[in-house]
């Protein structure tokens, strides 16, 4: 990128190499950085339905608001937006309030689901009856909608707005639980095993750092006040990211350096658990792994217990 | 010199005593918050680490990390 003025004089980010970019340089350089990585690992065809996970945080807006750029440059690409509304009190309500307000303004269709729609229980009720941790609730269940109805809806890709903080934090959490299974549906692009019944999950923010993803947000006027679910507190992926944020801080690099050498044995990984192959729930004919899918297996538990 | 300072993640304002000439970097450290988890606001203008603090006031610290 050229020296300019502009940068030296009001500067938003300092890059690892020493550069320093302002406001509108800085957005120009990180949507690069995304459709580089779109092009790289092959994220997007020529003609696409892509609906995007949008959670109404930072991320999930940056995503959104990225892809909405690229569906105007290129009408063959079409975008919508898909929420889903776990029933989590004093933090969803206001993420979904921002979800709605984006996609209003921006002329986004929006689909919303709900657990207690969908599973007849909002995410807070279930935990009352349920001897689980909230975030692995949360986590098979909203995935197993966002992929059920991804699919219902005819969407050919379902974009996330995971970031390399997002990623390395995973890579890691199975690192240490010995996961390696978990780890080999991980990386930019995974779910295009032929299998129709899963919809391809992309990552365009795949190589965006979480502090990169808040200053464009930032600058692009999407953040908005600080909400956080009350259930974090209690997660294993807090300890972690807390852990990587400290190693970052006195070794500069660190999470690039992780998300690298995964890159490097991702396909190997891949190849590895693929033998293994996958079937179907005997219940709903979402895909999984053993005779019955996790979320059906939850919702087993729930139906006994309501 | 003394700040006033706002952390979104706690929701508070405070008052922060500094060195005269301290830079964002001194501001973190004496609060004990990790740079890689926040972006500094002055007047809604984001700053780098090694700013000197000039103003007293309209400090923002605004956490990066995802909610959940
Ligand atoms: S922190 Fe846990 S419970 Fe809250 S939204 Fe995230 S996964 Fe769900
Ligand atoms: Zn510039
Ligand atoms: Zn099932």
């Amino acid at each position: 990128m050229k020296k300019n003025n502009c940068c030296s004089k009001n500067p938003v980010i300092k890059l690892p190499a020493g550069e320093r970019l302002c406001k509108s340089h800085f957005t120009k350089y990180f949507e690069g950085k995304v459709f580089r990585t779109i092009r790289q690992f092959n994220l997007i065809g020529k003609k696409e339905r892509i609906v995007a996970a949008l959670s109404g945080g930072k991320d999930s807006l940056t995503l959104l608001h990225i892809l909405n750029k690229l569906s105007k440059q290129n009408p063959r690409i079409k975008v919508e937006a898909i929420t889903i509304d776990e029933g989590i009190k004093g933090y969803r309500e206001k993420t979904l309030k921002t979800a709605k307000k984006f996609c209003k303004k921006n002329k986004i269709k929006l689909n919303l689901f709900s657990f207690k729609k969908e599973f007849g229980l909002k995410l807070d009720n279930m935990i009352d009856v349920l001897n689980e941790k909230p975030c692995t609730v949360c986590g098979i269940l909203r995935r197993y909608l966002l992929n059920k109805k991804s699919k219902e809806l005819g969407f050919t890709k379902l974009a996330t707005g995971h970031n390399l903080d997002d990623e390395c934090q995973s890579i890691m959490m199975n690192q240490f639980k010995n996961n390696m299974q978990a780890s080999a549906r991980l990386g930019p692009i995974s779910g295009v095993n032929k299998n129709k019944k899963f919809v391809p999950r992309i990552k365009p923010l795949y190589l965006c750092t979480e502090k990169e993803t808040a200053i464009y947000a930032y600058s692009n006027n999407l953040l908005d006040n600080f909400t956080e679910c009350p259930n974090i507190t209690e997660s294993y992926r807090a300890e972690i990211r807390n852990m990587l944020n400290d190693f970052e801080q006195k070794f500069p690099g660190t999470k690039h350096s992780i998300i690298n050498s995964f890159l490097q044995i991702l396909p190997e990984l891949k190849s590895g658990f693929k033998e293994q192959g996958l079937n179907y729930c005997n219940i709903c004919q979402e895909p999984a792994s053993k005779g019955k899918c996790n979320a059906c297996r939850l919702l087993d538990k729930i139906k006994k217990v309501k | 010199m003394k700040l006033n300072v706002f952390y979104d993640r706690e929701n508070t304002e405070k008052t922060i005593e500094l060195a005269d000439n301290s830079s964002v970097k001194d501001l973190l450290k004496k609060m004990k918050i990790n740079p890689v988890t926040v972006i500094v606001g002055i007047k809604d203008q984001i700053v780098l680490e090694d700013e000197k603090l000039k103003d007293k006031g309209n400090i923002k610290i605004i956490s990066v990390i995802s909610g959940g």
